[in-house]
């Protein structure tokens, strides 16, 4: 190896075999036989005949067929609309593209040619006129010879790299203790989510799940709860956060944690919907095992636990919301959680 | 050099290319010329050759579905409303009618129902995204076993892999615009990704959000990039990737006449022009097919995001399900200290190790260029099995990257194939670690195996399945020579260089930790490779199935005796039996 | 008369054919009708079928489910504390026609979960069955199809308990059973089955009873009215054609990937190898011109 200098192709030493030189060219049958050729002249004209058909089918079934969803055109249990275009945009396209290659393949000529390559590197005369050429332009800028100005320069320069940033810095607004609060407060109530109807202790039966939401999101005249925390991103912001579930199990079933005793009301529990993990919403509940799964990255967590992670890549059990009833016997916060809701984040603690 | 056209098929016509008087194209070639003077580049670029080989076209899938994805994004882009803003939808569909949706989503619902073959433009839209980024890796797949990346392709390799990430990105952004459930869940993960990166995480969901997730700006934010800055960078760096091709020109495999000197194939104009330009063509016509048959995303079926709603099988596209699968079957680690805490079960896997996995993707042809010292350029084309260890590695990345992929798809695996996501999940912890170690070692045997293999058909002959007795009761099988050029595409390539010389080579004074480990390196490199015969052993060889050639001599004479029928013979004159 | 609105109605007006509105009016009458007939309680010779009924219940259940669930219902354990059949007292009529009406029972064998197959009883059989075990102890019993059928809803009416019932549907149950009722992994082993083909009246027992790990969705909890929503929903979006072509499993992502592989690069890296392929040569040598 060391024979060569490095930088050249590769060089093929004392071959074992000789290279027998390019194969000659043989014909194709389309080059010897006239018949043959006028046949795949004939077939590559009929793909872009089809394809024509296929693209003047292609405007007739936008108009004709029916989309949409007041009265669709089916095939079967499919919509028609969508198939027939589909169908026939692709065949006439492909139909030319297939043409075209079947003409390059049977008409066009084919003989293989050769071309000589050359070293990527440029040659060293150019090199050196070039390498001459910087260092005639550096050296008559002074930029070698005047450190100050150089300096000063790539200070200034470098300087502009703080309005930049700086000018991103309304990209949002920053409030990182508002990851830890959510409007879940003392005395609000559980409803159900959708419907926005309050839940009665009374009326969960062992083994329910429900997919709640507190009573701020579904503001009434009667509640007095503001609309504009229901309405927009608002709402989505706090639907983020806020989202429950409610499970009611035996409650010798229950393993209370420490100082959460007196959460919950007859056997039912409320937890944040939100995982921990990146923040899923959670309710996939086996109502024997009292697991609750997520969907997105199988987290579970054991709700007659505390929510304790039993199994997945979640690391903190989910939050849970201490329970009460009020006078109405209506389920309801005794407080907001007492742990940030949903994903970890540095400032967590 | 110039190829000889008069033997083209001629039906076209059969007057001479270059009529007496100029054509109107010639008068709009010369005013062009006058003021553009492209005949001086174009003279040397028209017939351009490229070798024909059906693995050097998958990068062609990628940049024509790249062309498909401008062309169906404009017809999207026409309909679309790229805002948060929330309104009450009034379209078609009914099972939303009257709901509080973003504008976002309504304007999808329109595309796909009230737009006649907006719903096809969106399909094809969606399918070609996810061929194209398939189509960028099983590329990717080909440079890197075939030794296309080593020099003077490096900076392509880099270009590539740019393109790569780049592609996921636009794809990741392109799938969040919709705002269905979906897309919503999938963005709701990546600002728990984002917060997961410690000190500056928090901020940066913040600034990225507009505000606390979801805000109002991020699918304004992310289409400006969907559409503008991605495929912006895109298109350059595509640009850079074509003009780096162009000027080392294709790579080729070796055989009779293609040295590392020439390349030999057809002309840009008119075969190589056509067979790229009707590929086209295909590659359209495939993601018009797929659009038209094949339901992908069906929004309207996943509602709008709601932050309260998740439906089972919530995973992204395919591209990003191998860092899904890493967060699947991370164990649940998190640090707690001084107030602060680093969620490693998040930053681990979706930060570090799609960083990592690329870092390492980039400097592949640096790696093996740093152990083997090889400086010289390539340009013909290594098999696989012929570079045993480089082969290995990638089929180990690609068993480490196909493991933590089916681990993103643990769900769905478990519901088909009646098995229990906590098993999968558990086996794939170890397994990420194990396959790839077992596929490097599996498939480095399996390369060296068949270059053992490539040495006997070379020295011997290949196998005709012809058993023949001798007078003593001896079977032997049949062996017949390859033919040259088979030959000679077997052993040009190089010689390897001898482990003993790679113990003592170099400076020996150089005692450095690099040194050393590059020396170990490079003999693991090379370890038990199968250099191709010498001519002295060819030469022995074919003396010594003389003895066999006796023992066939007895079959001379007849008509036939079996090995013109084995497919690798032409039998078009050949009776099949001897005629008495 | 008011089963007459559905044919009217914006979104089934075209649901179905002519005759097949004047045959599910019929089939709908007379199912009523027999319903009413067999569940009714009030008058005494009802008290007789029903005990008659009870009687015939329970020596099915004495073949062909005691000896999981003990003979009165009461459950079979094992020595070490697993349990062999749950206890039935109090699950109600509605438990017993989803079960044995969706063949989960009788089990053909032991597991963590009853599949879906072939039911071995007949409608008789399994009403008389829900009678005996609904005599155990109270339980929800079988809903009529005046709980899940939108038919005495106006127009309007109707259309907001389709939105309504999409938002409880996806809210509530797409978690487990994914946005298109196809189904999803549960943890160890365990599964949430498609709802897509099954019997309004067996998706509200579900949703009633919680057969098996489901959670109940009883009616304190999801009120009968959100129950009747969600069965709208889903029979609005199966009578949908399927707009996209073919649905690929609705499984999402995954599905979709195999296929952009298995067909999209399958097929481009077939046409590449067609157009990269040698074209037949002839042995012949070209006449020159």
């Amino acid at each position: 190896m060391s024979a060569h200098d490095p930088n050249l192709p590769a060089q093929a030493e004392q071959e074992p075999i000789a290279d027998p030189g390019l194969e000659p060219h043989q014909w194709r049958p389309t080059d010897v036989d006239p018949k043959a050729e006028k046949r795949a002249e004939r077939q590559v004209a009929a793909l872009f005949g089809l394809s024509a058909l296929s693209a003047i089918g292609f405007v007739v079934a936008y108009f004709a067929i029916d989309g949409g969803t007041e009265n669709p055109t089916r095939f079967g249990y499919l919509g028609a609309q969508n198939i027939a275009l589909g169908v026939l945009l692709g065949l006439a396209l492909l139909l030319i593209g297939i043409g075209i290659i079947q003409w390059a393949r049977k008409l066009m000529g084919d003989q293989e040619i050769v071309e000589m390559r050359h070293p990527a590197a440029s040659s060293e005369e150019d090199r050196e006129a070039t390498l001459a050429a910087l260092a005639q332009g550096l050296e008559e800028s002074g930029i070698g010879r005047r450190p100050l100005v150089r300096n000063s320069l790539l200070g200034a320069v470098g300087m502009l790299a703080l309005p930049s940033v700086v000018l991103l810095r309304d990209l949002g607004k920053i409030d990182i203790p508002a990851l830890a609060r959510t409007i879940w407060a003392p005395g609000m109530r559980l409803v159900r989510d959708v419907v926005g109807t309050p839940i009665k202790a009374s009326d969960l039966e062992v083994g329910d799940l429900v997919n709640g939401l507190p009573e701020a999101l579904f503001p009434t005249p009667e509640n007095g709860y503001p609309a504009e925390e229901a309405h927009g991103s608002k709402l989505q912001v706090n639907k983020s956060k806020t989202a429950i579930v409610i499970v009611r199990m035996e409650p010798d079933e229950i393993i209370p944690g420490p100082g959460r005793e007196d959460w919950s009301v007859d056997g039912i529990l409320c937890y944040s919907k939100i995982c921990t993990h990146v923040g899923c919403p959670i309710s996939l509940y086996e109502r024997t095992t009292h697991h609750l799964l997520c969907p997105c990255h199988q987290s579970t967590f054991d709700l007659g636990d505390s929510a304790r992670v039993v199994f997945g890549p979640a690391a903190r059990p989910l939050p849970q919301l201490p329970l009460d009833v009020d006078e109405e016997g209506y389920l309801i916060a005794r407080s907001d959680f007492t742990e940030p809701v949903g994903p970890s984040y540095w400032e967590r603690g | 050099m110039s190829s000889d056209t008069s033997k083209v098929a001629s039906s076209n016509g059969k007057t001479a290319a270059t009529p007496s008087k100029p054509s109107k194209g010639g008068i709009v070639a010369n005013w062009a010329d006058e003021r553009l003077g492209l005949a001086g580049m174009m003279k040397k670029n028209l017939r351009k050759v490229f070798p024909d080989h059906w693995s050097f076209m998958l990068g062609e899938i990628a940049l024509w579905s790249f062309v498909v994805l401008l062309i169906s994004g404009v017809f999207l882009t026409l309909w679309f409303k790229p805002t948060m803003a929330e309104i009450v939808y009034n379209g078609s569909y009914d099972q939303f009618r009257g709901m509080y949706v973003t504008e976002a989503f309504a304007s999808s619902l329109d595309i796909s129902f009230d737009i006649r073959g907006g719903l096809l433009m969106r399909q094809m839209h969606h399918w070609a995204a996810m061929l194209f980024i398939a189509s960028m890796m099983i590329h990717l797949l080909r440079v890197y076993f075939t030794g296309a990346f080593r020099k003077p392709r490096e900076l392509n390799w880099v270009i590539g892999c740019l393109l790569l990430i780049l592609g996921t990105l636009e794809g990741f952004t392109g799938y969040s615009l919709p705002d269905d459930l979906l897309s919503g869940t999938g963005v709701r993960a990546a600002d728990g990704f984002i917060k997961a990166i410690p000190v500056v995480g928090s901020y940066l969901s913040f600034l990225i959000f507009g505000g606390e997730f979801p805000g109002d700006d991020i699918i304004t934010r992310f289409y400006i990039a969907h559409v503008l800055l991605l495929p912006g960078l895109l298109l350059a760096l595509i640009a850079a990737h074509m003009l780096l091709l162009v000027y080392h020109k294709h790579t080729q495999w070796a055989g009779p006449g293609r040295t590392e000197g020439n390349v030999v194939g057809f002309p840009m104009l008119p075969v190589y022009a056509a067979k790229a330009g009707g590929f086209f063509f295909i590659v359209f016509g495939v993601s018009a097919l797929m659009g038209g048959l094949m339901t992908i995303n069906p929004v309207w079926k996943m509602g709008p995001y709601d932050p309260t709603k998740v439906t089972a099988g919530s995973q992204p596209d395919w591209y990003m399900g191998w860092p899904d699968g890493a967060l699947r079957i991370m164990p649940g680690w998190e640090s707690e200290f001084w107030g602060h805490t680093i969620p490693w079960n998040v930053f681990l896997p979706i930060i570090v190790l799609p960083g990592l996995m690329f870092t390492i993707l980039l400097l592949l042809p640096f790696l093996e260029a740093w152990i083997t010292g090889d400086k010289r350029e390539h340009h013909l084309l290594d098999r696989p099995r012929n570079a045993p260890t480089r082969t290995a590695l990638m089929v180990s990345l690609m068993t480490f990257y196909g493991l933590m992929w089916a681990a993103g798809g643990n769900d769905i695996i478990a519901i088909k194939l009646h098995l229990s996501i906590n098993q999968i999940t558990y086996a794939m912890r170890v397994l990420v670690f194990v396959g790839p170690a077992i596929a490097f070692f599996i498939t480095r045997r399996w390369c060296i195996s068949l270059q053992r293999h490539d040495n006997d058909v070379l020295l011997h002959g290949y196998e005709t399945g012809i058993i023949m007795r001798s007078p003593e009761g001896a079977y032997a099988e049949k062996h017949l020579p390859i033919g040259e050029d088979e030959a000679y595409a077997l052993t040009a390539r190089d010689r390897e260089p001898d482990l003993e010389t790679i113990e003592t080579e170099g400076d020996p004074s150089d005692d450095g930790r690099a040194a050393k480990l590059r020396r170990k390196l490079r003999a693991l490199w090379y370890a038990d490779n199968v250099q191709k015969p010498t001519v002295t052993e060819l030469e022995a060889s074919h003396h010594h199935d003389e003895a066999e050639h006796e023992l066939a001599g007895a079959l001379d004479g007849h008509a036939v005796d079996g090995h013109q029928f084995d497919g690798m013979h032409p039998v078009d004159d050949e009776p099949l039996r001897d005629k008495h | 008369m008011r089963l007459l609105n559905r044919s009217a109605g914006r979104l089934s007006r075209h649901r179905r054919g002519k005759v097949a509105g004047l045959v599910l009016l019929l089939l709908g009458l007379v199912l009523s009708g027999s319903l009413y007939a067999a569940l009714s309680p009030a008058t005494a010779e009802n008290t007789d079928t029903t005990a008659a009924e009870v009687e015939k219940g329970r020596e099915l259940f004495l073949v062909g489910c005691a000896f999981c669930h003990g003979e009165n219902g009461e459950g079979v354990s094992t020595l070490n504390g697993n349990q062999i059949g749950p206890s039935l007292v109090g699950v109600g009529a509605a438990a017993v026609d989803f079960q044995v009406g969706t063949g989960r029972m009788p089990m053909s064998q032991p597991g963590a979960q009853a599949p879906r197959k072939d039911v071995v009883y007949n409608q008789e059989e399994i009403d008389q069955l829900a009678a005996f075990v609904a005599s155990l102890g109270p339980g929800p019993a079988i809903p009529t199809e005046a709980d899940y059928s939108t038919a005495d809803l106006t127009e309007e009416e109707r259309e907001a308990a389709i939105v309504r019932g999409g938002q409880i549907f996806l809210t509530n149950c797409t978690a487990c059973h994914n946005f298109d009722g196809s189904g999803g992994a549960m943890p160890r082993g365990g599964y949430a089955p498609t709802i897509r083909g099954v019997d309004a009246k067996h998706i509200y027992e579900a949703m009633l009873t919680g057969p098996q790990q489901m959670p109940n969705f009883a009616n304190g909890n999801i009120t009968p009215e959100m129950k009747r929503d969600v069965i709208a929903y889903l029979e609005a979006t199966e009578e949908q054609p399927s707009y996209g072509g073919f649905g690929l499993g609705a499984l999402g992502p995954v599905s979709e990937g195999m296929f952009a592989w298995l067909l999209g690069i399958g097929s481009l890296v077939g046409f590449a190898i067609w157009i990269a392929a040698h074209t037949t040569r002839s042995k012949k040598e070209k006449v020159e011109a």
